[in-house]
């Protein structure tokens, strides 16, 4: 996965598909994570022997600015590194896909007794000697509060995905707490991995949920507890002593906020950060910052996959043979090493290639214009003026928008101009800036294609309802983001079955034939799986890039300075 | 003198108004929104975008939303920023003084560095050194901020590792010292174009006051030269320059904007930028407002100091 030599770990990841109890094992009693092999982490650092009390700062540049620290709000990725170390999930997830048990005693499991056989009942134990950064005890009664917040209709949630299903929570004493889905949900484990728990003490006694000090001085059980932010600049943290689980070994961490990723390059060659987050090194740099003395670089693969994102309502794209002859005809391979420095991995699926659902064997893309021509003279398109081709009174000829100022997607766009013109399609480019793309445009399905890096996953869990279902396409008022329009009753089916199965071996049947189902029709364009890299300086131990999380300084707590 | 003055305050609050009304109106017709930052994520969905427009009250119509948010505005309620939560007033003042200090430098730097090379420049006109002033200038202006920022770190910061790569201060260093190096970079560049415009200002000004009859009056008293340079000449020269000073302050704001990017200085420029970025209409609409109250208030002191020193312009 991390490779500090600058290949990207992500090759073939077998580790074989584990049965009913090896499944529950993994404490992924619904939804799993992904699998790695244990060579894909040989050579990231682990801490092997941390200092006895906290020692020294760490000082992380993000070159987003976190500012929603209440961890059920709409926040974006970046707000995740701040969420990690203030606050605290009932298990989190490891970067070997394992579900490791947070403020849970335990994972529950259909054999330890804490999930029926149903998936409809879950009783989770919890620890009884946590406490909140102001010495409160946390209990079950603080589960319970933020599981009832996030469905509060009154409470800007960020989302109520699986949340909604939650009916019936009995506190049964202050360390176990039960409660009943409405239907089995499988991908509910995995959301709850990323579900921090709030405080119930200081939230209950707010009048506006939405609006409380709270929002701006967050109380969590967390490893580090909050110290100040300096609004454009920086965040402290500093470390909670009273931390029920290991670390933190730092005794502050201090998250600056650099915009410009050539500035922030730049505090990092010149030591004043000790390591560069989100959005990491431009690639461009990345071979530059190898040489650098006292830096490691690592470059680790995302959840996010970059593909063209096609309009399937739109005239052309509507035809699955032009939508092939548009793939056959794009130069990846050029793309991924002219443009990305050979850093991404190609791929074909929505799923990336770590994840334990991810489909081996589906057809490989191949670079074959020729094959692209014969196809469109196939399907009946004949060159008009200018070359571009024509089929019934309707011209080949279509935009491609991405978010203005991204260099490399401006440089992708000229290449697929290119490639696609020299087999009779005419793309027009139609860029604009981030917070104009993504709104209504991309959200009603009024683009002809978008150039787009999209993380399909829900959590670490396949189900991708939301983005390939029928019922979630928001220009036809569906619920989801299914912004291509893509309709397929077999795929609706396949979600169905897998979001209620819970029984790993035929989850991963069903979410392969979904994978192959979607690159059969080409209902995105896949280029490559996204990578980041980061810059750490020499002598700090515990870093580890996590894919399931959106933010990979998620363990500071095992951080230290050796 | 009190007529003239309260008729420009009614022209600026009345032009406050207008700012306003246009400004919430463009940004509020720009396609996307505060919540278009979600959409590429699996985060959300869009049955969640909607009940958070619905929530924030984004859904209403566009005259209904101004009336509303004017009708809080000025009852010194500015709202409260999308994005963390703060109320508008305590973000844009969390973040003024960097930018004061940034600007206050540059422009104390500008103002004497400019009004020099501008009186040497008049004085010796077509000298060696007027002519390089000129071409320094020009140069200057041409110069993009950003451009030239990134020169200074890259040669003081990385190569020479005199100066620090940006930042306001050495995180747990609140020192004056610590910042007044952290200072000189960023205000030195943003000090740049500022100071060409001073200089050539001041030339011009200094030129049309050393030609005039009572200056050569005074050397055929046999006045002291320095006398009539310092009493005579650059007090009459430095009237002009009030109003340059109010017509200054865009400019100011506009590079300070490009060069607490470059050298990450945590000031109201960055936070309008991201700001804008983000959507946040509470923030952006509130640094508009302050931006144009500085401007126009700096344009109403020019003015009326100029109407101070100079009788005529009332009765005009």
């Amino acid at each position: 996965m991390a490779d500090d030599t600058g290949k990207l770990g992500v090759g073939a990841l077998h580790l074989g598909i584990p049965n009913r109890r090896q499944f529950f094992q993994l404490g992924a009693g619904a939804a799993a994570g992904w699998t790695l092999s244990g060579s894909a982490f040989a050579q990231t650092e682990r801490p092997t022997s941390p200092p006895d009390k906290p020692r020294g700062q760490v000082i992380a540049a993000l070159s987003q600015e976190p500012t929603v620290f209440h961890p059920l709000m709409p926040g974006i990725e970046v707000d995740q590194g701040i969420w990690w170390q203030v606050f605290s999930p009932l298990w989190f997830i490891e970067p070997d896909g394992k579900f490791v048990p947070d403020l849970a005693r335990e994972v529950p499991t259909i054999e330890n007794g804490g999930l029926s056989a149903d998936g409809l009942t879950w009783k989770i134990k919890l620890r009884n000697d946590v406490k909140w950064h102001d010495g409160t005890a946390f209990t079950a009664e603080d589960v319970k509060f933020s599981l009832e917040l996030i469905n509060n209709p009154d409470f800007r949630v960020r989302n109520r995905v699986g949340h909604s299903l939650v009916k019936d929570i009995k506190v049964v004493a202050p360390d176990e707490i039960h409660w009943r889905m409405e239907a089995p949900y499988s991908p509910y484990m995995s959301i709850l991995s990323l579900t921090f728990i709030v405080p119930k003490h200081i939230l209950e006694k707010v009048s506006d949920p939405n609006s409380t000090p709270f929002h701006n001085a967050p109380v969590g059980t967390g490893p580090f507890r909050w110290a100040e932010r300096v609004p454009g600049d920086h965040i402290q943290l500093n470390a909670h002593a009273g931390y029920h689980g290991k670390g933190p070994y730092v005794e502050r961490v201090v998250f600056k906020y650099i915009p410009d990723l050539t500035v922030l390059y730049t505090q990092f060659r010149t030591g004043q950060v000790d390591y560069t987050g989100l959005q990491g090194i431009l690639p461009n740099f990345v071979q530059e910052a190898k040489t650098l003395k006292g830096r490691k670089i690592f470059v680790s693969s995302t959840s996010s996959v970059e593909h063209i994102a096609p309009n399937l309502e739109f005239g052309p794209f509507a035809d699955r043979a032009v939508r092939e002859a548009l793939y056959l005809a794009i130069n990846k391979q050029a793309i991924i090493d002219a443009l990305n420095y050979g850093l991404p991995t190609q791929t074909e699926s929505f799923v990336p290639q770590q994840a334990w659902s991810f489909q081996q064997g589906l057809p490989q893309h191949k670079y074959d214009p020729a094959k692209a021509n014969a196809l469109l003279d196939a399907a009946g398109g004949t060159r008009g003026a200018g070359g571009v081709r024509e089929k019934g009174g309707v011209k080949l000829e279509f935009t491609n928008s991405t978010t203005s100022g991204n260099a490399v997607r401006e440089q992708t766009q000229q290449l697929l101009i290119q490639d696609w013109r020299a087999i009779g399609a005419a793309m027009r480019v139609n860029n604009m800036p981030a917070a104009v793309i993504w709104g209504e445009f991309w959200q009603q399905s009024k683009f002809n294609s978008v150039l787009v890096s999209v993380n399909f996953m829900l959590g670490s869990d396949p189900d991708v309802t939301p983005r390939f279902g029928s019922s979630a396409i928001p220009a036809k008022g569906g619920r989801g983001f299914n912004t291509y329009q893509y309709r397929s009753p077999e795929a609706d089916r396949l979600l169905a079955e897998g979001a209620k199965q819970f029984e790993l071996a035929q989850r991963k049947t069903i979410y392969g034939d979904l994978q192959k189902l979607i690159r059969n029709d080409l209902a995105i364009l896949p280029l490559f799986q996204g990578f980041i890299a980061e810059g750490v300086k020499e002598g700090l131990q515990g870093f580890r890039p996590n894919i399931n999380t959106s933010i990979n300084c998620w363990n500071i707590r095992e951080w230290y300075w050796a | 003198m009190v007529r003239y003055v309260v008729n420009r305050l009614v022209q600026a609050i009345m032009l406050l108004v207008i700012v306003s009304a246009i400004g919430f109106a463009i940004l509020h017709l720009a396609p996307g929104g505060p919540l278009s930052q979600f959409a590429v994520s699996a985060q959300m969905t869009q049955e969640d975008l909607d009940r958070v427009t619905r929530q924030l009250g984004l859904d209403r119509p566009l005259p209904i939303q101004y009336l509303d948010w004017f009708g809080r505005m000025v009852r010194g309620d500015w709202g409260k920023s999308y994005r963390d939560g703060e109320a508008v007033l305590s973000v844009i003042s969390s973040h003024l003084g960097a930018t004061l200090e940034l600007m206050v430098t540059a422009t104390i730097l500008a103002v004497l560095l400019g009004c020099w090379i501008g009186i040497l420049g008049a004085l010796r006109r077509y000298s060696l050194f007027d002519t390089l002033a000129t071409v320094g200038a020009m140069i200057a202006l041409s110069i993009p901020t950003f451009w030239f920022g990134l020169v200074t770190i890259y040669v003081f910061s990385v190569k020479l590792g005199w100066l620090p790569a940006g930042n306001r201060h050495t995180i747990g260093d609140g020192s004056l010292l610590d910042l007044m190096h952290h200072l000189i970079a960023p205000a030195v560049v943003l000090a740049l174009v500022e100071t060409a415009m001073w200089g050539r200002f001041m030339r011009s000004s200094m030129l049309e006051v050393i030609n005039q009859d009572y200056i050569r009056t005074a050397r055929a008293k046999g006045m002291p030269e320095w006398r009539i340079l310092t009493v005579h000449a650059l007090r009459n020269a430095l009237l002009p320059m009030i109003t340059v000073a109010g017509l200054q302050l865009p400019t100011l704001l506009g590079g300070a904007l490009v060069a607490e990017t470059v050298f990450t200085w945590p000031g109201m420029g960055r936070l309008f930028l991201d700001s804008i970025g983000y959507r946040d209409y509470p923030v952006v609409m509130g640094i508009l407002m302050f931006s144009a109250a500085i401007v126009l208030i700096g344009s109403l002191l020019a003015d009326i100091l100029y109407a101070v020193v100079d009788p005529r312009i009332r009765v005009g």
